[in-house]
């Protein structure tokens, strides 16, 4: 420590300064941008949710089941997420299909999303591109944990995020959820 | 007797085996498809290629018999070559819908693509579609796009059973398995298709869907179905509970064992487990209606016990039970002084008949070892005795008395006429609903034991899930009845009981878990015994 920095009064006005600085400098450069000076950008705050940052198109968001034409789920329950995923975190029950071609689906595709660490191991080991994590919702909270558990029909109605990773589909709100 | 040097070490094999066999002896693996060794050689899937001295050409190793001085390589760029054009062959018209096979995780088409696949697949055109998800039978499903016609079931069919409802019929790649016009795959012993099926092709209808096969534990354990005792393993899913519908036991596989069933396993046995993970299940114990902690009911017993005299005390063991139970059985029995024993109870009608095969009328696993440990008793003496108001205390298990080849009014007459009847078993019955005191007992796939069958070989089973509820093996609930009575248990593992069983009950000297092994060992005295020639094999009985 400097010896000049032991005195209180002269670092709180160093203080005071730093951060008038900074309040005016903003203000200057806000008014400025709403006068139509489109190059003076301020610190900016995000009116989130309204306004969202940009997301990186890799971004690992809630998972969705993909659909058939037919609105029935490209999945096969062939258990390879289940088997794959370190989290535990996703339960299949498969059944006949009517279709020979097709043989087999989910009657149950459980995501315990209370669980999921996000590493997104089952979109890549899906042999059938059935799972993906491109809703772009992240915000899937839950004031109990059944409420986390989000079923085969709540995941294959959702859709992918826009071009600007928008989500598309209503996030999800659990029942147990007031407000 | 041939010797001959495989991949640089020599063997000497008996005259007449063949290459795969002499390899496998060395420890070294031909991959091969259609050649199983329970069936006649028919070379179709030319996979086991292996090369020889002094023969211009690889040949198959199925249909080479060893001979003296041969020299065989299996594993030279030559004979890889081969096999990986061979398994570019057998994957031309196959769909690869792993996903959706219930074969993939022990299917040879995906172990030796694995091994001496062609990666980078050269077929270009259409694949040949075939029949898909055709059931054969009320337990085989064929799936034709998957078959490589390999011929293992069609085989089958003709010289293990006799009956040769499977053909392959069409010609060139348009060929494919099914059946015979009219017929349906319906013998006993359909679900062994499914085992010597070497791909997806036939699957097993009962355990589609159910659980991936990677899911699966196994342990080895012997058939309860009949008097035989099959030696099968038990595949259970502990790992995830929510797959099909809870079912703990997941399937039975028949394991090789030469002297009792070879590779074979019938389907009344291979589909009878229902009862284990069944809601009639008996989880813990009860008293009248209520259920009680065990050592409350176990109390209950100790005191009807003791305060009957030895006379008014009837016991009725089952045939079900294991050796190390009906020992700790005769231990309580002579304790206390019981000579009411009985543990044969006819089977109601029509009687189960035995087949032609393995099979046997006697549909319980230790009618032998019950035999050879209880002294001879009658139950149906037993049970006009309780009718006559002779017996206070009867004590069941496992039988439901009221569905034998009794009448059923008589027995119910006898059965209320009990003060106390106490049924211990693993399923709610017809019986244990008159009980007043119920005892959980666990199944044949929650505990370690031995059967003897019905030639006399003692056979280990062993525990491959944990007990429902508080259910405890028979062995175990006595030793803990005999253990206030005076008399110190024989040990806390059944293995401790059989060694005890072993230096009482004479016909069991000299046996212990470790000489029992894998393949079983046979009682004092009875002869050794080999498995049963197959029908389809023996010559037909002159018309």
């Amino acid at each position: 420590m400097k010896t000049g920095q032991r005195f209180y009064l002269r670092e709180v006005l160093a203080g005071l300064v730093l951060t008038g600085h900074h309040f005016f400098a903003n203000m200057g450069k806000h008014i400025a941008h709403a006068l139509g000076r489109k190059d003076a950008r301020g610190a900016v705050t995000i009116q989130y949710p309204e306004e969202r940052r940009p997301y990186s198109p890799r971004l690992r968001s809630l998972h969705r089941l993909v659909r058939r034409e037919d609105g029935s789920p490209r999945c096969v329950a062939c258990m390879m997420c289940e088997t794959v995923c370190p989290a535990r975190c996703i339960y299949i029950v498969a059944d006949e299909h009517p279709n020979p071609e097709i043989e087999k689906m989910p009657s149950r595709f459980d995501i315990d999303l209370g669980k999921c660490v996000f590493c997104g191991f089952c979109v890549e080991a899906c042999p059938e591109d059935a799972i993906r994590m491109d809703t772009g919702i992240l915000e899937f909270s839950s004031y109990s944990r059944l409420g986390m558990i989000y079923t085969k029909e709540m995941l294959l109605a959702l859709e992918p995020a826009g071009p600007d990773g928008v989500p598309r589909s209503p996030v999800p709100i659990p029942a147990d959820r007031t407000v | 007797m041939p010797r001959l040097t495989i991949d640089g070490k020599e063997i000497e094999v008996e005259a007449g085996t063949n290459l795969i066999e002499a390899a496998r002896r060395l420890g070294i693996e031909v991959p091969h498809y259609c050649y199983h060794p329970g069936l006649s050689i028919a070379g179709q899937c030319r996979l086991c290629m292996v090369d020889i001295e002094k023969t211009p050409r690889p040949s198959i190793a199925c249909n080479t018999p060893a001979a003296d001085g041969m020299v065989v390589h299996t594993q030279t760029e030559r004979v890889k070559d081969m096999r990986r054009s061979m398994m570019e062959f057998h994957l031309i018209n196959h769909p690869l819908d792993c996903p959706v096979c219930d074969q993939a995780g022990e299917c040879w088409l995906q172990i030796y693509y694995m091994q001496h696949g062609l990666y980078d697949p050269r077929m270009l055109d259409e694949k040949v579609h075939k029949p898909k998800a055709v059931p054969l039978g009320p337990h085989v499903m064929l799936d034709a796009e998957r078959c490589i016609l390999c011929s293992r079931c069609v085989r089958f069919c003709d010289e293990i059973t006799g009956t040769g409802e499977l053909g392959i019929f069409g010609r060139g790649d348009h060929s494919e398995i099914g059946l015979f016009p009219g017929q349906d795959l319906e013998n006993n012993y359909s679900g062994n298709v499914v085992d010597i099926c070497p791909v997806g092709a036939l699957t097993d209808r009962d355990f589609r869907f159910r659980v991936r096969v990677w899911y699966l534990d196994t342990t080895k354990s012997i058939c309860p179905g009949c008097a035989r005792g099959c030696n099968v393993e038990v595949h259970v899913n502990r790992k995830r509970p929510h797959h099909a519908e809870g079912r703990r036991v997941a399937r039975l596989k028949p394991r090789f064992n030469d002297a009792v069933n070879a590779w074979w396993i019938c389907d009344v046995g291979r589909y009878g487990f229902d009862a284990v993970d069944d809601p009639s299940r008996i989880r813990f114990a009860r008293r009248g209606d209520a259920e009680v902690e065990l050592d409350e009911a176990l109390n209950a017993l100790l005191d009807a016990l003791r305060r009957h005299t030895p006379a008014e005390i009837a016991i009725l063991a089952s045939p079900d039970l294991a050796n190390e139970d009906l020992f700790a059985l005769r231990r309580l029995t002579e304790t206390l002084g019981i000579r009411q024993v009985a543990f044969g109870v006819p089977p109601a009608a029509p009687t189960p008949a035995a087949d032609d095969f393995l099979l046997r009328a006697d549909r319980h696993p230790n009618t032998r070892g019950a035999e050879t440990i209880l002294p001879a008793g009658d139950a149906a003496a037993i049970l006009a005795a309780a009718r006559a108001g002779r017996v206070k205390v009867l004590w069941v298990f496992q039988h439901d008395l009221l569905a034998a080849g009794w009448s059923a009014a008589e027995t119910r007459q006898a059965l209320e006429r009990v003060d106390t009847l106490v049924f211990s078993g693993t399923n709610d019955n017809a019986t244990s609903a008159l009980a007043t005191l119920v005892l959980p007992l666990a199944a044949w796939v929650e505990r370690d034991g031995t059967f003897t069958n019905f030639l006399g070989r003692v056979q280990r089973f062993r525990a491959a899930v944990e007990p429902l509820g508080e259910a405890l093996a028979a062995w175990d609930l006595l030793g803990r009845l005999l253990g206030p009575l005076g008399v110190p248990p024989a040990g806390a593992r059944a293995e401790l009981w059989f060694r005890e069983l072993a230096t009482t009950v004479s016909a069991f000297a000299g046996l212990t878990y470790q000489s029992i092994g894998d393949g079983g060992a046979m009682l004092a005295g009875a002869p050794p015994t080999t498995a049963p020639e197959p029908p389809g094999r023996r010559a037909p009985a002159p018309a």
